[in-house]
């Protein structure tokens, strides 16, 4: 099987969701240790990718493979970051706890001390220092900001090394420095840990410069390639079948201008809403 | 009824009347049951306050009023109408509940709507009944006195057998509690988690029902829990907090019960309660 090499291999893919088709012909394929931003409109299809790569959603036609192994399968190997709302004031576990549950909380059983080498307990601690999140991973999670709440996410997410990292909007409700530090993370983790890194973003910008390749969803179906090739305004104006303009700003920020809504644009940010 | 011993109230030796609450067969069953009652309400209680479930522990408390009021309605020993109620509530609130967030809203109205009904039912079944029950306040309230062997053996059982499932259940019911998506996605069985816990708070509920009484099975459940979470973060250790709190208010409201003239569900809530406050008080002063 050739798509063994492959991080994620689709292809033809479409898929219902209720009645509505989401997904047509759509082809995507992710090697080992890219970073590939997912990115188009809300309700283009951008979640339902990460939902299809977990098994959580069936296609209707066409073919899927993660990892070699079909949706679903290959989950251990998967680190997942669901968009979420933040952990409130009210939470109170460490951040130390949420992520060993991201090693051993699917287990049955209640976690038993260990005496001597606690090997669990080693991953833990090592996969906290590679998010820089040492200093605060024993405080209520809760009290902590929303760029230190996402840090322990991610370590979560790692924590088992796993040879995918999914990530839903994890720079979305983060302040301009925290957006690039949580970016700048990510990219590391990517290259040190050769983990491939699909991530859905509303803004390009703040990971432009670390992308190997983005994949834009519109209308059913979605195109990729380099960020150069893709975000265009002929690639886009092709994809949204009507009059989109490109601007770059001479800091090197890419601005979309004239699709049904702007997710490029800062301060148009989309407060969606569930 | 009541026999000169208890109405001596306290002396002024401690040991003593610690000795003295023994006398009584009643007394070691209403001590045997709270302990059962109180070992499981800690861990329960814990997860609840996590996963924000409170109101729908309140929800399963009021029903066992009905179910309660509806055993001694037709003659039925109170234990099978307090446990029969709790398993119809939890059924109801698992269909209300999708185990998804985001629905927080329309799932506690739909919770209100049963808890309302719950009492309506309860108040019915009571005034069918004419009054010949010991009373509401008694199943509203508690009544210890009252305990037999059966019953303190039969919570006991129920105790041992809730905290096995605990055990077996825990790592995957905490993470699905604080991170559902995640859990999915890694397989754990997210709604079969949600309803297993429901089935096991309405039977804690149940049980502690009948040493508290139905409005005040919250002493239990979630003070010592919500007490423990303002003490500490770190999971095993605040359900060791949660289990010991309710395990002393226990203990030493049914001790100030047994040589008073009040009842013991305002001693465990009031105890309680005082613990509560007071981790309150830490927390601010140690943030100040």
């Amino acid at each position: 099987m050739s798509d063994g090499r492959h991080a994620i291999a689709i292809s033809d893919a479409t898929v219902e969701i209720n009645g509505h088709r989401i997904w047509n012909d759509v082809s995507v394929t992710v090697e080992p240790g890219e970073f590939v931003a997912v990115l188009g409109s809300n309700g283009a299809g951008k979640s339902t990718l990460l939902k299809v790569v977990l098994g959580l959603v069936p296609l209707r036609s066409g073919t899927a493979t993660v990892c070699g192994r079909a949706p679903g399968e290959a989950n251990a190997d998967i680190g997942y970051l669901p968009q979420r709302r933040t952990f409130d004031e009210s939470s109170r576990i460490r951040g130390v706890d949420v992520v060993r549950l991201g090693l051993d909380g699917s287990r049955w059983g209640v976690p038993l001390p260990r005496f001597g080498r606690d090997t669990s307990r080693a991953r833990v601690d090592e996969v906290i220092e590679l998010v820089g999140a040492t200093e605060y991973a024993r405080r209520p999670i809760g009290s902590l900001s929303g760029g230190e709440q996402q840090r322990l996410l991610i370590a979560q997410a790692l924590v088992r090394k796993p040879r995918l990292l999914m990530l839903d909007e994890p720079l979305d409700s983060l302040d301009l420095p925290n957006q690039a530090g949580v970016a700048g993370l990510i990219q590391r983790i990517c290259r040190d840990e050769n983990v491939a890194v699909l991530l859905v973003a509303h803004d390009v910008n703040p990971i432009l410069s670390y992308l190997d390749r983005v994949i834009y969803f519109a209308g059913h179906t979605a195109v990729s390639g380099s960020p150069r090739e893709v975000i265009t305004t002929e690639t886009l104006s092709r994809l949204y079948g009507t009059e989109i303009e490109v601007i770059e700003t001479r800091d090197g920020r890419l601005v979309v201008v004239g699709q049904p809504e702007a997710p490029f644009v800062h301060g148009h940010r989309h407060d969606h809403a569930h | 009824m009541l026999t000169s011993a208890a109405f001596e109230g306290l002396s002024w030796n401690l040991w003593a009347d610690i000795v003295g609450l023994f006398d009584f067969p009643f007394m070691v069953h209403a001590l045997v049951a709270g302990t059962a009652v109180a070992l499981v309400a800690g861990p329960v209680g814990w997860l609840m306050v996590l996963r924000r479930q409170t109101f729908a522990g309140h929800t399963l408390s009021v029903i066992s009023f009905p179910g309660a009021a509806g055993a001694a309605l037709i003659g039925l020993p109170l234990g099978i109408g307090y446990f029969g109620a709790f398993a119809a509530g939890a059924l109801a609130l698992s269909g209300v509940s999708r185990g998804d967030s985001g629905t927080e809203s329309r799932e506690s109205a739909a919770t209100g709507t049963i808890q309302a009904l719950a009492l309506a039912l309860g108040l019915l079944f009571v005034s069918l009944y004419h009054g010949l029950l010991n009373g509401v306040s008694g199943l509203l309230f508690g009544t210890f006195l009252g305990i037999t062997s059966t019953q303190a053996a039969v919570l006991a059982l129920i105790a041992f057998a809730a905290l096995a499932l605990l055990t077996v259940a825990w790592r995957p019911l905490v993470f699905a509690s604080i991170d559902t998506e995640v859990a999915r996605a890694r397989g754990v069985p997210v709604r079969a988690l949600s309803l297993g816990f429901l089935l096991l708070l309405g039977l804690t509920v149940a049980a502690t029902s009948q040493i508290t009484g139905a409005l005040l099975v919250f002493a239990l459940l979630v003070t010592p829990a919500a007490a423990a979470q303002q003490l500490t973060a770190r999971p095993m250790l605040g359900v060791a907090l949660a289990t010991g709190i309710a395990l002393a208010v226990t203990w030493i409201g049914l001790g100030l019960a047994y040589y008073s003239i009040y009842p013991a569900g305002f001693f465990i809530t009031s105890l309680a309660f005082l613990v509560y406050v007071s981790t309150r008080v830490r927390s601010v002063v140690v943030r100040a």
